[in-house]
């Protein structure tokens, strides 16, 4: 037999062995629908916790809710014998004015810190600032709310003389406290994502620091920083906890600081236990469920389409 | 010579920028005194109430006595059953994004739905997990439907740390072990895994924090406001150390002022300790990185 067809003999059937699909070639396929199903199951989540919310809430929200009163009464009166009312106007004014005056506390100071931590520090000092703001951000929120209600509320009454402690600018300092860590870690990023070039361009001109960051860093990263601020408010609009507990839970529209309001989120959380399932009290919570979900649904979405604009930007 | 000598505007650009920067650093500074001092204060007026009693003590008296050993081993419950549901599913699909996904519409998708799963209200998660886990699969107000609320709710987390760890795994690594004949699972198994499972663990550790704290979400799926007993099994009621927190602030009468505090102060510090951990541990590693 000539040397060439032994040859061919040989490498077809190491090429026939090799094609043998064995046990490792089926684990493979098997693990690889695996993971695919547990990376599409954040979608299913995301899905599921929309069809949930809204089968809990869709009979009442279709049914026996007027949408007219529903955005514009400031009657909140759901356990009324007689004539129960679903309007939320007081509640989002006290969501508004609650994340407003965290947004107002804590954007100033957590573009600040990141841009001090992103541009000025280095080394050690940075490090330990990043973890500090990191530890910030893992404080519960029942645990910021305990804080509004035991230490600010007594604080707040002293200061400035007023009744109650637990008011728009309780929730709302404490909220711009629970936002700013995370607001500063992605401003941050954003900082850090402005190519290096860019400044030793500006300083090759003769630019200042100051002027490097104001002028070239600040315009570069707009976007990231937008997306942070827009993130911070999605925070401090769906803040549950610490603002059931820090802003006096009353339904009010808010005319000073000083009054208490109560948040849609909050309201949620301190009624839900009371309600039977099926009622209208229960339709509506859960009808509020629905309107939380989808505005943050809008704000992240926002957030992400203004971040991808920076990518296409570089 | 004089080409080197400071001139008038070189000391106003100096001053100007040292003032600068000090103003951004005392905003750094005023963002992490206050919690220092709040820090402080709780240490100050919880620590009188701390002793080895409060610990392993059940509540008595109403809750206005006795220590806080259901809650603190409720939380122990639901973070536990929590992480087998997610740390599966998580490490999943991080390996998915990470090793499998090409850059597609469904992946696109994906990752917009990871950003949502952590951007949704933690209210949100806690009327899907009592439409869906308690009402619709009928568990009932159980540490299962709870754990699972707080599993998805806590999604996102575990997906993200691990993937980073994963990308952070050289490419020629795969690619060597790919050119030995090993298939896909085999790369991931032998060479990529282990070689992230630290990092891996930093998320899972994040996660476990995560989950002890959150309250809103297990309010109406599983925790109790008092329950004298321990939890038997996953389909029971049990206290938790957040909710039982709030519910000690705001809903009992009498309380001695020290109990709530002494409560958040051991919340806080089982938190931060494990946050600690976990940053420590992400440095440790960023030190011993051979690539």
């Amino acid at each position: 037999m000539p040397a060439d067809v032994q040859g061919d003999r040989l490498s077809s059937s190491i090429a026939t062995e090799l094609n043998t699909r064995g046990w490792d070639w089926y684990v493979d396929r098997v693990v690889s629908i695996g993971v695919f199903a547990g990376g599409v199951s954040a979608i299913i989540f995301i899905i599921g916790i929309f069809v949930f919310v809204t089968r809990e809430g869709l009979d009442f929200a279709l049914g026996s809710l007027d949408l007219k009163e529903f955005f514009t009464s400031i009657n909140w009166r759901p356990t009324s014998e007689r004539n129960p009312t679903y309007g939320i106007l007081a509640l989002m004014t006290g969501t508004a004015s609650v994340t407003g005056l965290a947004m107002l506390v804590s954007v100033p100071f957590s573009l600040g810190a990141a841009i001090y931590i992103a541009e000025f520090a280095s080394g050690r000092t940075r490090e330990s600032l990043k973890v500090l703001v990191e530890l910030l951000a893992a404080i519960p929120s029942v645990v910021w709310g305990f804080i509004g209600m035991s230490i600010m509320n007594p604080l707040i009454i002293e200061m400035f003389d007023v009744p109650v402690g637990l008011s728009v600018l309780n929730a709302g300092v404490i909220l711009g406290l629970m936002a700013a860590p995370i607001m500063t870690t992605i401003a941050e990023d954003a900082l850090k994502a402005v190519p290096d070039s860019y400044r030793e361009a500006a300083e090759a001109m003769g630019a200042t620091r100051w002027q490097v960051i104001f002028r070239v860093v600040l315009p570069a990263a707009k976007n990231g920083l937008m997306a942070a601020i827009l993130l911070g408010v999605g925070r401090g609009f769906g803040e549950t906890m610490a603002v059931l507990m820090a802003s006096g839970h009353a339904i009010n529209i808010p005319t000073s600081p000083f009054d208490s309001v109560r948040a849609i989120t909050a309201t949620i959380a301190a009624e839900l236990g009371d309600t039977a399932r099926g009622s209208d009290h229960y339709g509506v919570l859960f009808t509020l469920g629905i309107f939380l979900f989808v505005i943050t649904f809008i704000i992240n979405l926002i957030a992400d389409v203004v971040v991808k604009g920076v990518g296409r930007q570089k | 010579m004089s080409l080197f000598v400071r001139t008038e505007l070189d000391e106003h650009n100096r001053r100007v920028e040292w003032l600068v920067k000090t103003l951004f650093l005392l905003m750094t500074v005023l963002l992490i005194i206050p919690v220092a001092l709040i820090m402080g204060i709780l240490i100050q007026r919880g620590a009188p109430v701390l002793s080895w009693g409060f610990l392993t003590e059940v509540p008595t008296n109403g809750m206005t006595a006795g220590g806080i050993f259901t809650a603190l081993i409720g939380t122990v419950w639901i973070v536990a059953v929590a992480l087998l549901a997610s740390v599966p599913i998580g490490v999943a699909a991080a390996v998915y994004l990470s090793e499998y996904a090409p850059d597609n519409w469904l992946t696109r998708a994906i990752n917009l739905a990871i950003i949502n799963l952590a951007g949704v209200p933690s209210i949100v998660h806690a009327l899907f997990g009592l439409g869906a886990f308690v009402v619709f699969f009928g568990f009932g107000r159980s540490i299962l439907a709870a754990s699972l609320t707080l599993a998805v709710m806590t999604l996102p987390i575990v997906i993200v740390a691990t993937r980073e760890s994963l990308q952070a795994v050289p490419h020629a690594f795969r690619e060597a072990c790919w050119n030995m004949g090993a298939t896909r699972w085999q790369t991931i198994r032998r060479v990529v895994l282990p070689n992230s499972i630290s990092g891996i663990l930093t998320g899972v550790i994040l996660e476990v924090s995560r989950t002890a704290g959150e309250t809103a979400p297990i309010m109406f799926t599983g925790a109790a406001a008092f329950l004298p007993f321990l939890p038997q099994g996953v389909l029971d009621q049990t206290m938790a150390m957040s909710l039982h927190l709030y519910v000690v602030s705001t809903q009992v009468p009498d309380v001695p002022d020290a109990l709530p505090f002494g409560v958040a102060l051991v919340l806080i510090s089982m938190v931060l300790v494990m946050n600690a951990t976990s940053i420590a541990f992400r440095i440790y590693l960023r030190n011993k990185r051979k690539w």
